[in-house]
Order: structure tokens, then C-alpha cells, then sequence
């Protein structure tokens, strides 16, 4: 039981890695913002999973039901989501305007421009 | 669904062709939408399918339209530095979740606190029998407001990075899907339902799941959809890109104005029990004029992204 209690986190832990790998080894600058993404969704499936209740239902009170799942994880997550792809615009935009200056969103290329102009 | 999700993880760091990875990312934020309603958190998961799937993917693809589909495959030393970091960081945080209470363990911290009052007391102090809604627009109304603002400010800076659509001599490259038959019937048969689909969920966001950040994602999703088979010149004959602008900043405004009426009224800032002649009226007036608010400012923010990114020209 010990095993399968923590499982959920594990998961969580593994795409939280997946997402810190392509941000740090992707020079493309898109490809870093959907390994954000990725980290991203991993938080907020921890937050969610931390909300669970055992033998709990969904936080709409109804007559009879007497055990619900954690409600403010949820609250906090939805919010978090819509939050998150107004940033995720942000940072394509920054992206789409370095394309527009250097012709590439490949660090290393960037880099290059800047080290020889 | 867990297992799943990492494959489709993987895949996606995997992947050079950045298009795949985009639309893989897609699949990505699908599988975590079910993956929370399993988990209960339904609110969550219809805006996770929502925007994940929807919009995000959309603005990628459009960010992906002005740049190019390829990377570079990674440098192979830069590719074990990677993963040696992220193999001992993951090794940390899996030793620390070894302290963690069990995955739905009642006893757990979080839930012998704060929650057990939101659960008992919201139908008697708000009356509204979805908690995250009372959660989201009363309790933490303040958070929410902050929220708001934040998803305000990253629509006005992509405006400033990428401009706005000047008046009038819009034509764009995702224009002109109109010589399609099929995409143009279906789109046109859509609309009307997801409009009503959205409104729907606006309003019905106090009994059920939803709620003004998921109605404004709903409703954004069927404009841009009109953008894309119709072109961005009918799109903007319906809804201006002035009219949306407006309309962001209106929604936090009436978020805002609704504390500044609660405070003049004697209250605390966005405490609705003064705005009605019960506390339980005042509550469901305030947290209808927030969610609408909300809803308001989501749905503006995320079309005039999508006008951003769809009438983008680069400066030669």
C-alpha cells in the first residue's frame, strides 16, 4: 500500500523531470516553453492529486453526500491554468519578436549573432 | 492515465519536429483533463480540456506559423549534463515525496484545514452548492481578482510585443479556409452551440462545474474558430479589436468596481454581504458580477491573443 500511496507523486516527479530536461537541454526557444508547459501540468497534477479524498466526490454539495475532495487545490489550479496560458502567449510572443530580430530561436545561433555584431 | 501521460511526455522532449511536439502537447493537456476528473476536480478539468487542448495549442501553432518547425537536435554532451540534473533533482524529490501523506489520505494536513469549514459552512454562509465556486469567487475572491489582472497583463504585453490589428486593412495568413465546404458548414453549425455551451456555463457555474474562467476560455475558442475558417477580416467585423480591448479591461473593472462598491456600502473590499438585503443574496449578486467579470476579461484576453498572433507581420 506503502508503494502504490505515493505512486501519484512519482508520476508527478518523472514529468516534472521530462519538462526540466527540455527545457535545459532544447536550444529551441519553443520547444523550452512547451517543456514549461509540460512542468507546469506536472504541478498542477500534484496540487490536484494532494486535493484527493478517499471515497470523496466531486465538490458540489449535494443532499446525502457527506465526503467531498478538497476544494481549494481545484480553485487554485483552474485559476492557475487560465494564468498559465496567458504567460505561455507571453513567452511565444517574445519568441516570434527574437525571430523577427536574429531569424532563428535557436540559442546557440543567438548567441553567435550577439557575440559577433 | 499516468503511465500514458509519461509516454506522451517523453514523446514530446523526444520529438525535433516541433509541429508533432505542439500537437502531441495537445493529447498531453487531453489526458490530464481526464486524468483530473478522476481525480474529482471537474472545475479543473473542463478548463484544463478547454485550454490546453484549445487555445494553447492554437497560439503555439500560431507562434510556430511565424517562426520555424524544425530544432536543432541537441548537442550530445549538453544531452547527458541535461540528464544527469534532472536525474539527481528527480532523485531528491523522490526521496522527499517519502514524507508525504499517502495519495487520498483523510488524515492528510491539507485537508483537516480551512477545508472542513468551506465544505460545512459555504451552503449556509453563500448558498451556492459548488464550493470551488464559492471558493474561487468569495473566500479568495482577492486571489481570484489578482488572477485577473495577471491574465490583463500578459494580453496587453503580447499586444505591445506583437501590435494590434490596425483597422480595416487586415489580411492575414490564417484567412481564406472559406473554398472549404465541409470546415465551413461544420464551423457554422458549432457556433451557435458553443456560444450557448458557453453562456450556459457562465451561468450555471454556481450549481455546477464552471464558472467565469472556463466560459471566457469557451466563448474565446468559438471566435477564434470563426478566425480561422472565415478569416481574420470577418472575425473583426463581428467583434473589433478596439470593442475587445475594451471589453479586458471593462471585466476587471467590474471586478474591481464590485469591491469598491462593497467597501461603500460598509463592507470589507469584496465582502458581498452588503450588497443585498440578506448576506445570502448579497453573496450570489457579488459572485455573479465577478464571474462575469472574469468571464469577460478571459474571453477578451484570449481573442485579441489570437489577433496578435494571427495578423502578426514581421518587419523586414
Amino acid at each position: 500500500m506503502q508503494i502504490f500511496g505515493l505512486y501519484n507523486y512519482w508520476i508527478v516527479i518523472i514529468l516534472m523531470m521530462i519538462g526540466l530536461y527540455v527545457v535545459i537541454a532544447s536550444g529551441n526557444l519553443i520547444k523550452k516553453i512547451v517543456g514549461l508547459n509540460i512542468f507546469q501540468t506536472s504541478v498542477f497534477i500534484l496540487y490536484i492529486s494532494i486535493g484527493k479524498l478517499q471515497g470523496g466526490t466531486a465538490p458540489i454539495l449535494v443532499e446525502g453526500v457527506t465526503s467531498y475532495s478538497n476544494p481549494l487545490p481545484h480553485v487554485l489550479i483552474l485559476t492557475a491554468i487560465v494564468v498559465g496560458v496567458a504567460t505561455t502567449a507571453l513567452g511565444l510572443a517574445l519568441a516570434v519578436r527574437i525571430y523577427g530580430a536574429y531569424d532563428s530561436i535557436e540559442e546557440d545561433e543567438i548567441q553567435k549573432q550577439d557575440a559577433t555584431s | 492515465m499516468l503511465g500514458l501521460l509519461t509516454v506522451t511526455a517523453i514523446a514530446i522532449a523526444r520529438m525535433d519536429q516541433l509541429f508533432a511536439a505542439v500537437m502531441l502537447f495537445g493529447i498531453y493537456s487531453l489526458l490530464s483533463a481526464a486524468l483530473f476528473v478522476v481525480m474529482d476536480a471537474v472545475d479543473v478539468a473542463f478548463t484544463e480540456a478547454a485550454v490546453g487542448a484549445g487555445i494553447a495549442t492554437i497560439l503555439m501553432l500560431g507562434a510556430l506559423a511565424l517562426t520555424s518547425r524544425e530544432q536543432h537536435a541537441v548537442p550530445r554532451s549538453r544531452h547527458w549534463i541535461a540528464l544527469s540534473v534532472v536525474v539527481i533533482t528527480g532523485a531528491a524529490l523522490i526521496y522527499g515525496t517519502l514524507d508525504m501523506p499517502l495519495y487520498a489520505d483523510p488524515n492528510a494536513p491539507a485537508h483537516l484545514h480551512v477545508v472542513p469549514r468551506y465544505l460545512q459552512q459555504s451552503m449556509q454562509e453563500i448558498g451556492i452548492p459548488n464550493v470551488v465556486t464559492s471558493v474561487l469567487a468569495s473566500y479568495r475572491g482577492y486571489d481570484t481578482l489578482g488572477e485577473t489582472v495577471v491574465i490583463f497583463t500578459a494580453a496587453v504585453g503580447v499586444i505591445g510585443r506583437l501590435g494590434i490589428v490596425p483597422e480595416g486593412v487586415v489580411e492575414s495568413k490564417t484567412g481564406g479556409m472559406e473554398h472549404h465546404l465541409i470546415l465551413r458548414i461544420t464551423a457554422k453549425l458549432m457556433l451557435p452551440l458553443i456560444l450557448l455551451f458557453a453562456l450556459y456555463v457562465q451561468f450555471h457555474g454556481d450549481f455546477g462545474p464552471g464558472g467565469g474562467f472556463q466560459a471566457g476560455v469557451i466563448f474565446a475558442s468559438a471566435f477564434i474558430l470563426y478566425g480561422l475558417v472565415f478569416g481574420m477580416r470577418s472575425v473583426t467585423r463581428v467583434a473589433p479589436s478596439i470593442v475587445v480591448r475594451t471589453l479586458a479591461a471593462a471585466g476587471v473593472l467590474i471586478y474591481g468596481g464590485v469591491g469598491v462598491i462593497s467597501l461603500l456600502l460598509g463592507g470589507n473590499y469584496l465582502d458581498y454581504n452588503v450588497l443585498g438585503d440578506q448576506p445570502k443574496d448579497g453573496q450570489h449578486l457579488g459572485i455573479f458580477l465577478v464571474e462575469f467579470g472574469v468571464g469577460m476579461t478571459v474571453a477578451a484576453s484570449m481573442i485579441s491573443l489570437f489577433y496578435a498572433y494571427a495578423s502578426y507581420k514581421r518587419e523586414e
